[in-house]
C-alpha cells in the first residue's frame, strides 16, 4: 500500500484551524503531493470542536485514512481526544504554555513548544498556530524557504507587514524545532506533479460552469452553500446569472423559469431544501423542462446534524415530486467526479427534458481533494438534445408534446416566431391545451403518460451500466454508492494484505440503475456486503425493490461521520467469520 | 393540421392574440375583462405575440395563458412569480406578464410577491382579485372582507384581508395600480403603463366571481369605484399620498395608478451579467481565459 502522511489539527471554532489546513493543503499539493482533507465540525461560529485531517502522500489519497502521523492541537480538548489517534513514529506538537500534555503510545514524540517565549502573543493571537506550522515542516524535512512563497499565497493580499510577520513567527518555530525535536523518520517527498486543490461543492459549481450553466440560484443551506460561494464569486466571469433566492420553492421555480428560457439551469441545496424544491421537481417533469437539482447530503431528518455527513436521502430523491415521470440521479463518487459528472446529468436531462438530481454529501462538498488539474475540463461534451432556435419559413402547427417514439419532443425556445405555446403543470395535449378542464380525455391522458414514461428507456440506453472492480472470484464482492468509493477501495487494499480478496461494485448512476446488468455482476459473487452511510441500508432496500436481490451482508454507519477505511475491514473480517450479518462501526474518533 | 405563415412586421391584431381554446370561465366572471383588455393593450402597444410570454400559477384566473396566444407557462399555485423572474432573466428581452388570483398570489404565493417586489425585476403582475377561492368551489381567499361566510368559514371570515396595494407600496414596488375588470378602457391603460414601466409592476384588477363571492359583486364596486386619474390633484409619484389613498375603502374605492417611480433601475438594468445580451443568446462556453484562471486559483 501507497505511503501517506497525515496532520491533525484540532481547537474550538474560531482559533484558527482552518488558516493552517488552508497554507498545510498548499504546502503538499506545491511539493507536487496528492491529499484528502476533511474538517469535522459543529454548528457554532465561535466554540466547539473542529478537528480538521489532511492525508497527503505521492500517490492518489481516495479517502482520510486510519490514523494520524502529525496531531496539532491548538486547545486542551482537543489534546484529551486525539492524542491517542498517534501510534510509534507519530508526534504532536503543542503550546506548552497553555496545553498539558497527555498520555502517549509509546513511540510517539512529545513536542512543546514555549509559544510565549518564541513570539510576541499579545501582537499575535494565533502565533501558536504559526509556530506549529514551522515546527512541522522542519520535522517534515522541508525546507522552510517553502513556507514564504506558501505564506505570500495566503497572505500577499493582507499587505507586506503580514506576510513578514508570519515568516519570523514560522521561522522561530522552524529554528526551535529543528534544534529540539527529532525528525520524521521518513522526510515527506517531492514530485514534478501539479495538482489542483478543490472542495466538492466547488467541483460541482466548476462542472456545472463547464457544462454551460448560465442561471444558478440558491437559498443557503449547509453543506451546499460552498457551491452559491463559488459560483456568486465568479458568476461574473463565467457569464453565470447567480441569484439569493427568499426559500427553496423560490430556487426549484426560478431555475425551471430559466430553462424553459432557454439556458442551462442548476441549483443546489440540502434534504430539507430539497423536500421544498419537490413539487417543483414535478413541474420539471410534467412542463418537459430539464433542471439539474444537487442535493448535498447531511445527517436527517428535519434539521438533524447540519455539519455531519449521511447517505440518507436516497429515498427523498427516488421519491421526490408525486406521479410517476422519468428522472436521472446520481451519485458523484469522489470529489474530482463532482465535476465530472454535471456535463452528463446536463446532456440527459436536456436530451430527455426531466428533472436532473445529484446526491452528493457532505464528505464531498466539505471535503478537499487533489485532482489532476486537467480533469477539470472546460470543454466537455455538450448535447442540448432537440431544440428550436430559429423559426422556418413554414411549418405545421407547433406541438410542443408531439406524439414521438423516443417519448421527446422538440422543445420550442420562447421568443421565436411561429412556435407559440403554453407550457403546463396540468396534464395536457400534444399542443399542450389542458385535459383536465371542461372535460377529462384517459385516452389522452394515457398517450401523454406513455410518451412521457417512453423516455426512460431512452435515458437507460444513454447510460452506461456499473462495472465490477477487482478480481471476479474475489472471496467478497462490496457493493457501495457515490462518496464510499475512494473509503471501500482503500479497505480492499488492507484486506487484500490480510489474504482476503475482495472485488467492488460501486454505484453512481442511481437511476438509471441497470438493474439486470447489476444482477448478472452480483449472481457470480461469492458474499455480497452493502455499505452505507445510513440506517436502515436506503440503497440496499432499493435495489432489492428493483432487482430482488438480498445481499449477505450490510456494513452501516449513521452517526453523521464518514467510514474510516478499518471499520470496513473489522467487519468484513467479523462478517467472514460468521458473528454477523450487519455491522455497525462505531467512530472512535469523538468529533 | 393546420399550416402557419409566418410573415414577419404584420401589425398584430385581435385574432393574433386569441388562444387555442375559449375561455372556460362562468359565464359573465370578470376574468373576461381583464383578458380582453390585456389582449387590447398588446394590440395597441403592437409588441408581436412571440416576444410576450404569459405566466401563472393555479387557479380560475391562472388558466389564463391557455386563452391568449403567446408563449404561455401555466406552472404551481403560488409559483409564477418565480418561474416568471427565471424565464425574464434568462430572455429579458421578452415582455413577461404574469397572471394570477388573489389566493395563488398573496396567500400561497405571498412570500414570493414579496421578494419579486424587492428586485424591482421588471415583471408586470395582473391579480384577478375576486376576494375568493374559486376552482376549489368557494373558499375565503386572503383578500375576503371580514366577515363573508364561506364554505371553509361558514360563520364568516375572522382574518383581516390583505391590502395588496399598501402591502406592494411597502414592499419598494415601481408600479402599483388597481384596476376594474368592468372598466375596459381604464383597465386596458392602466395594463399599457404597467407593461411600459421598466421595473416590477403590480396591477391589482377587481375580478368578480359571478359563482362564488356574492358580496363583492359588480354591481357593488360600480357605484364605489373612483378614478385616481379623475383628481387632477393627485401625485402619482408621492409613495405616502399612495399609501393614504391606499387605505381608503368603503363608499369609494380608489383605481387608478397609485404610485410610480421611474428613478430605480430594473434588476436586469442593474446586473452587469445581462449587460452583453439576453443570456440564452450567449455562447455556452466559459470564455476559455476565465476557465484556465478558475483552474490556476486552485493550485
Amino acid at each position: 500500500m501507497s505511503q501517506t502522511f497525515a496532520i491533525g489539527i484540532g481547537g474550538a471554532a474560531g482559533q484558527g484551524v482552518a488558516t493552517p489546513g488552508d497554507i498545510l493543503a498548499l504546502l503538499f499539493s506545491r511539493r507536487g503531493l496528492h491529499l484528502n482533507a476533511y474538517n469535522a465540525y459543529q454548528s457554532i461560529i465561535r466554540g466547539g470542536h473542529t478537528f480538521l485531517t489532511i492525508r497527503a502522500g505521492v500517490d492518489e489519497v481516495s479517502n482520510l485514512g486510519d490514523g494520524i502521523d502529525l496531531l496539532i492541537p491548538l486547545n486542551q480538548d482537543t489534546m484529551e481526544r486525539h492524542l491517542r489517534l498517534l501510534t510509534d513514529g507519530g508526534a504532536c506538537i503543542y503550546n506548552s504554555d497553555t496545553i498539558k500534555a497527555g498520555t502517549a503510545a509509546e513511540g510517539v514524540q512529545l513536542c512543546p513548544l514555549p509559544v510565549s517565549t518564541l513570539a510576541d502573543i499579545t501582537r499575535n493571537k494565533v502565533a501558536q498556530n504559526t509556530l506549529a506550522l514551522g515546527a512541522a515542516l522542519s520535522m517534515m524535512g522541508v525546507g522552510f524557504n517553502v513556507l514564504e512563497g506558501v505564506f505570500q499565497a495566503q497572505f500577499g493580499r493582507k499587505g507586506e507587514a503580514v506576510v513578514n510577520e508570519n515568516v519570523s513567527i514560522a521561522r522561530a518555530g522552524y529554528e526551535y524545532a529543528t534544534a529540539n525535536f527529532k525528525p520524521f523518520a521518513k522526510p515527506l517527498p517531492m514530485t514534478d506533479k501539479r495538482y489542483a486543490v478543490l472542495s466538492g461543492n466547488t467541483a460541482l459549481a466548476m462542472g456545472g460552469a463547464a457544462a454551460g450553466c448560465k442561471f444558478y440560484c440558491a437559498y443557503p443551506m449547509s453543506p451546499s452553500t460552498g457551491v452559491l460561494h463559488w459560483m456568486a464569486a465568479h458568476g461574473r466571469k463565467a457569464g453565470i446569472l447567480v441569484r439569493q433566492v427568499e426559500d427553496e420553492i423560490g430556487v426549484i421555480n426560478m431555475a425551471i423559469g430559466a430553462a424553459h428560457g432557454g439556458v442551462r439551469s442548476m441549483c443546489a441545496t440540502s434534504g430539507g431544501g430539497f423536500a421544498l424544491m419537490t413539487e417543483g421537481l414535478g413541474l420539471s417533469a410534467m412542463a418537459e423542462i430539464p433542471v439539474v437539482a444537487i442535493n448535498c447530503m447531511r445527517a436527517g431528518p428535519s434539521t438533524g446534524v447540519p455539519t455531519k455527513t449521511e447517505q440518507g436521502d436516497l429515498w427523498q430523491a427516488l421519491g421526490a415530486a408525486f406521479g410517476d415521470f422519468p428522472r436521472v440521479i446520481a451519485a458523484p463518487l469522489d470529489i474530482g467526479d463532482c465535476f465530472t459528472l454535471m456535463p452528463e446529468i446536463f446532456n440527459l436531462t436536456d436530451r430527455f427534458q426531466c428533472p436532473g438530481i445529484v446526491l452528493c454529501d457532505l464528505l464531498l462538498s466539505e471535503g478537499r481533494l487533489s485532482v489532476d488539474p486537467k480533469l477539470l475540463d472546460f470543454n466537455p461534451h455538450i448535447d442540448r438534445g432537440e431544440m428550436i432556435t430559429s423559426n422556418g419559413e413554414v411549418h405545421d402547427e407547433y406541438l410542443r408534446y408531439k406524439i414521438t417514439e423516443s417519448g421527446v419532443s422538440p422543445r420550442a425556445i420562447p421568443g421565436i416566431p411561429g412556435f407559440t405555446h403554453v407550457v403546463s403543470s396540468d396534464e395536457h395535449e400534444e399542443n399542450g391545451v389542458l385535459i383536465s378542464d371542461e372535460y377529462t380525455n384517459h385516452a389522452k391522458r394515457r398517450v401523454m403518460m406513455d410518451k412521457r414514461m417512453r423516455k426512460v428507456a431512452g435515458i437507460e440506453a444513454a447510460v452506461v451500466p456499473p462495472v465490477l472492480d477487482g478480481p471476479a472470484d474475489a472471496d467478497v464482492t462490496l457493493i457501495g454508492w457515490g462518496s464510499t468509493d475512494g473509503t471501500i477501495k482503500e479497505a480492499r487494499a488492507m484486506l487484500a494484505e490480510q489474504g482476503i480478496t475482495t472485488n467492488q461494485l460501486q454505484i453512481r448512476w442511481i437511476v438509471p440503475l441497470h438493474g439486470d446488468a447489476i444482477l448478472k455482476i452480483l449472481r457470480g459473487a461469492k458474499r455480497t456486503i452493502m455499505v452505507e452511510n445510513n440506517y436502515s441500508g436506503q440503497f440496499a432496500r432499493y435495489l432489492r425493490s428493483e432487482t430482488s436481490f438480498v445481499a449477505d451482508g450490510h456494513i452501516r454507519k449513521y452517526d453523521g461521520e464518514p467510514f474510516m477505511p478499518h471499520h470496513i475491514v473489522e467487519a468484513v473480517r467479523d462478517q467472514l467469520a460468521g458473528t454477523t450479518t450487519l455491522s455497525i462501526p462505531t467512530h472512535e474518533v469523538m468529533v | 393540421m393546420a399550416t402557419i405563415n409566418i410573415t414577419p412586421a404584420k401589425p398584430m391584431v385581435m385574432a393574433d392574440f386569441k388562444g387555442k381554446v375559449d375561455p372556460d370561465w362562468c359565464p359573465g366572471c370578470g376574468d373576461f375583462g381583464v383578458l380582453a383588455a390585456v389582449q387590447k393593450a398588446l394590440i395597441e402597444l403592437q409588441i408581436p405575440n412571440h416576444r410576450v410570454a404569459t405566466v401563472s400559477g393555479i387557479g380560475c384566473s391562472s388558466n389564463f395563458p391557455g386563452f391568449i396566444n403567446t408563449y404561455g407557462m401555466h406552472t404551481l399555485h403560488g409559483r409564477s412569480l418565480p418561474v416568471a423572474s427565471g424565464l425574464k432573466l434568462a430572455n429579458h428581452d421578452l415582455t413577461v406578464l404574469v397572471t394570477g388570483g388573489d389566493g395563488d398570489g398573496f396567500g400561497i404565493g405571498a412570500g414570493h410577491f414579496v421578494h419579486a417586489m424587492r428586485r424591482n425585476i421588471n415583471l408586470n403582475y395582473f391579480v384577478l382579485d375576486n376576494q375568493v377561492y374559486g376552482l376549489t368551489t368557494g373558499q375565503t381567499s386572503p383578500t375576503s372582507r371580514i366577515g363573508m361566510k364561506t364554505k371553509s368559514n361558514p360563520y364568516g371570515n375572522m382574518d383581516t384581508p390583505v391590502n395588496p396595494i399598501t402591502l406592494a407600496l411597502s414592499a419598494g414596488a415601481t408600479f402599483v395600480g388597481r384596476g376594474f375588470s368592468a372598466e375596459q378602457k381604464h383597465l386596458t391603460e392602466l395594463i399599457k403603463q404597467a407593461i411600459q414601466h421598466k421595473g416590477f409592476s403590480f396591477l391589482d384588477i377587481f375580478s368578480p366571481c359571478v359563482t362564488y363571492n356574492h358580496d363583492n359583486t359588480f354591481q357593488w364596486f360600480r357605484p364605489r369605484v373612483k378614478k385616481l386619474e379623475d383628481n387632477a390633484e393627485y401625485d402619482s409619484t408621492n409613495w405616502i399620498a399612495a399609501m393614504e389613498k391606499a387605505t381608503v375603502w368603503g363608499e369609494e374605492i380608489p383605481i387608478g395608478k397609485f404610485y410610480e417611480r421611474t428613478d430605480l433601475p430594473s434588476l436586469e438594468e442593474t446586473e452587469p451579467v445581462l449587460d452583453d445580451g439576453p443570456l440564452v443568446d450567449r455562447d455556452i462556453r466559459v470564455p476559455a481565459e476565465a476557465a484556465k484562471r478558475f483552474v490556476e486559483e486552485l493550485m
